[in-house]
């Protein structure tokens, strides 16, 4: 017995199905969080005044751990996947909201006006020209909020069994088998990578049309990182709580 | 179409009655804050010219411009578009019907060069194959590489991205051209050679452009009418440029005009009735006793030709006698004249700069069809003048100033 895949039955999952498992738990949180985080990027982009609330409310938001957010949802979802996957929605907001706003704020004045004087409607010129100029930052964005919700799905062990591969976790350490503790830390560390390098080739696809060897706007824009390194949760807050957690 | 001044050679004579296009009624453009950017202007822009917004910045030029396409909207009066009230549209389709050109181009990042140009088209419910077929077409138009066709904005140049711009303000061939200091943002050389475009653009295709700049050097070159505007939003005179620079209207239109206004005016005068003189010509042949025959019209020296009659240089006439001229050892001639083609301005200048003080003339071939001195180029200005005089003396009361003081339609811009 014992291969490197082989898990016990009380997982009751192969390796592969925990990792589709966590995939999903991981991604369709980040997915219902672009969809929440578009049209409220937009608003704040709109109502220039309401996007210090909307930040200060996410970062509020990002504080709660998730544990408190699960024994609050358990009395209405139960012990399900979704009981999981609405704290991951709510924490990607944190990220995803800053880099829509700073990535649609970005389109020129002038490709505005161009589009604006040859008669673009405001929904033609949000989904032709602000949101795809937006997409090398949104995918920033995303790359950060998936990593991140990738790494917090195992906390769904928590709740009897939605961890997926932090099951494989919590049962290496119950019954003392390093090789399930191994094979559960690489393997949802493998899964961020992976997920990380097929978002920037999505933004490699999604954007031919950046000069070669320039990076995404958040990367490139001191002033967006600083932002996001003193009075936002940017990447690296995400990281040093992942940390915590 | 005729257009509407002296740039295509357009003489009094041949002058008409415009059909106003687009006519500013008494239009006013105040801020909440109590700023007023346009102060009841009224302007009546001519079909099928261009006509030049110019004036320093905070004049309202570009408010004014905006007005029109209604990214603006007047606080008072109303812009009237073939004698319809601009607001009696869907605000998008007056915009798709008028292109739109800014400075720097303002193109989409994310779309190719054809996929830029086709989006009015494309607005207007053009199939893909169609709008990006004539989008290839206006890229020959603009003189823009069919290669580049799939680049993205930033493969081009700067000159080259401010072509797409005004390829995509024609693609879907609109009646009017609004264009917003297009050419500010590129150096003087590309903006020369967009400028020299747009005026060819504009002899083939006949649009109505309405054009602001800050630069009255521009205003000058591209107007066939100029607005000067002064701060506050007031227009302080329209005019053709010609007249703009023999009588600006007052002090403010006068400095603004700069110093120069003047030698700049002989640009609207042709050099075709400068007499010229064949006498001072020898070709480098030419032996002793043609070379003494010669009346020399009060010329020091002999301007000598090569077997083609192009020019070689200047020559004392004793050492030309003397024998064969060494090319090298004769006096320079400087740059010459297109006689007829070029303005009194352009002859003036190569007087100038000839170091004999006289300018030599060649036809379209580049064979010397005679001399003429900075002195005889005077007489010419002096008689020029008068004879602007006496036309506006006749034409003098028409307030959109038909009184051009060119002597004839050959003073074409194209020569400056």
């Amino acid at each position: 017995m014992s291969g490197l895949f082989d898990l016990p039955s009380d997982l009751q999952h192969s390796y592969l199905g925990l990792v589709g498992l966590h995939l999903r738990e991981a991604l369709i949180p980040v997915a219902a969080g672009l969809l929440l985080a578009l049209p409220v990027a937009q608003l704040c982009v709109r109502l220039r005044w309401l996007y210090a609330p909307v930040l200060g409310l996410t970062t509020v938001l990002y504080a709660i751990p998730s544990l408190a957010f699960f024994v609050v949802l358990i009395d209405y979802t139960g012990q399900t996947e979704t009981t999981v996957m609405i704290p991951l929605a709510v924490y990607s907001l944190v990220v995803l909201v800053p880099a829509i706003v700073d990535g649609v704020r970005s389109v020129p004045q002038e490709t505005l006006d161009a589009a604006t004087g040859m008669g673009l409607g405001p929904v033609r010129r949000y989904f032709q020209v602000q949101l795809p100029i937006a997409a090398p930052a949104i995918v920033a964005g995303l790359r950060v909020a998936s990593v991140s919700s990738i790494s917090l799905v195992s906390v769904g062990m928590l709740i009897g069994n939605q961890g997926a591969l932090g099951n494989m976790l919590y049962t290496g350490m119950t019954y003392g088998r390093p090789r399930l503790i191994w094979l559960s830390v690489i393997s949802t560390a493998v899964l961020a990578i992976a997920v990380d390098a097929l978002l920037v080739l999505v933004r490699r696809i999604l954007t031919p049309w950046m000069p070669r060897g320039t990076r995404p706007r958040p990367a490139v824009d001191p002033a967006a990182a600083d932002r996001l390194a003193t009075d936002g949760p940017g990447p690296a807050a995400t990281a040093r709580k992942d940390a915590a957690r | 179409m005729i257009t509407f001044g002296s740039r295509a050679g357009g003489s009094c004579q041949t002058r008409r009655a415009f059909g106003v296009l687009i006519r500013i009624d008494a239009v006013t453009k105040r801020y909440p804050d109590g700023t007023v950017a346009v102060d009841r202007l009224s302007l009546d822009i001519p079909d099928g010219a261009i006509t030049v917004l110019v004036g320093p910045s905070g004049c309202g030029k570009t408010t004014t411009l905006r007005m029109i396409n209604r990214m603006v909207e007047p606080s008072e009066g109303r812009i009237l578009i073939d004698g319809v009230d601009s607001r009696q549209q869907p605000v998008n389709t007056l915009r798709r019907s008028m292109g739109y050109v800014i400075q720097n181009a303002g193109l989409f990042q994310h779309r190719t060069i054809v996929d830029n140009i086709a989006t009015v088209p494309r607005l207007l419910g053009w199939n893909k194959g169609k709008a990006r077929d004539r989008a290839r077409e206006l890229m020959e138009r603009v003189g823009l590489d069919a290669s580049l066709a799939e680049r993205y904005p930033y493969q081009l140049s700067g000159g080259q991205q401010q072509r797409v711009g005004v390829a995509r303000a024609l693609a879907a061939d609109p009646p009017v051209l609004l264009m917003d200091e297009p050419f500010s943002a590129v150096d003087p050389v590309v903006r020369k050679g967009l400028q020299d475009e747009l005026l060819r653009i504009q002899d083939e295709l006949g649009k109505t452009i309405v054009f602001v700049t800050h630069d009255i050097d521009e205003a000058v070159k591209l107007g066939t009418m100029v607005a000067v505007l002064r701060t506050g939003g007031r227009l302080a005179q329209y005019a053709p440029p010609a007249e703009l620079l023999s009588d600006p209207a007052d002090a403010f239109v006068e400095d603004f005009l700069g110093a120069d206004r003047g030698i700049r005016r002989l640009s609207f005068f042709s050099s075709a009735g400068l007499d010229l003189l064949t006498g001072p010509v020898v070709p480098a042949g030419a032996t002793a006793e043609e070379i003494a025959a010669r009346d020399t019209g009060g010329s020091p020296r002999l301007l000598v030709t090569d077997p083609e009659g192009r020019p070689l240089g200047w020559a004392e006439p004793d050492a030309l006698a003397a024998g064969p001229v060494d090319a090298a050892r004769l006096l320079s001639y400087g740059r010459p004249f297109v006689a007829g083609r070029d303005s009194l301005r352009a002859a003036l200048d190569c007087a100038v700069l000839s170091p004999t003080g006289w300018a030599v003339a060649v036809d379209d071939t580049g064979r010397v069809t005679g001399v003429v001195s900075q002195q005889a180029i005077g007489d010419a200005i002096r008689t020029a003048h008068a004879a602007g005089a006496k036309t506006e003396g006749a034409t003098g009361a028409e307030p959109d100033g038909t009184a051009e003081p060119g002597t004839d339609g050959t003073a074409a811009k194209a020569a400056r």
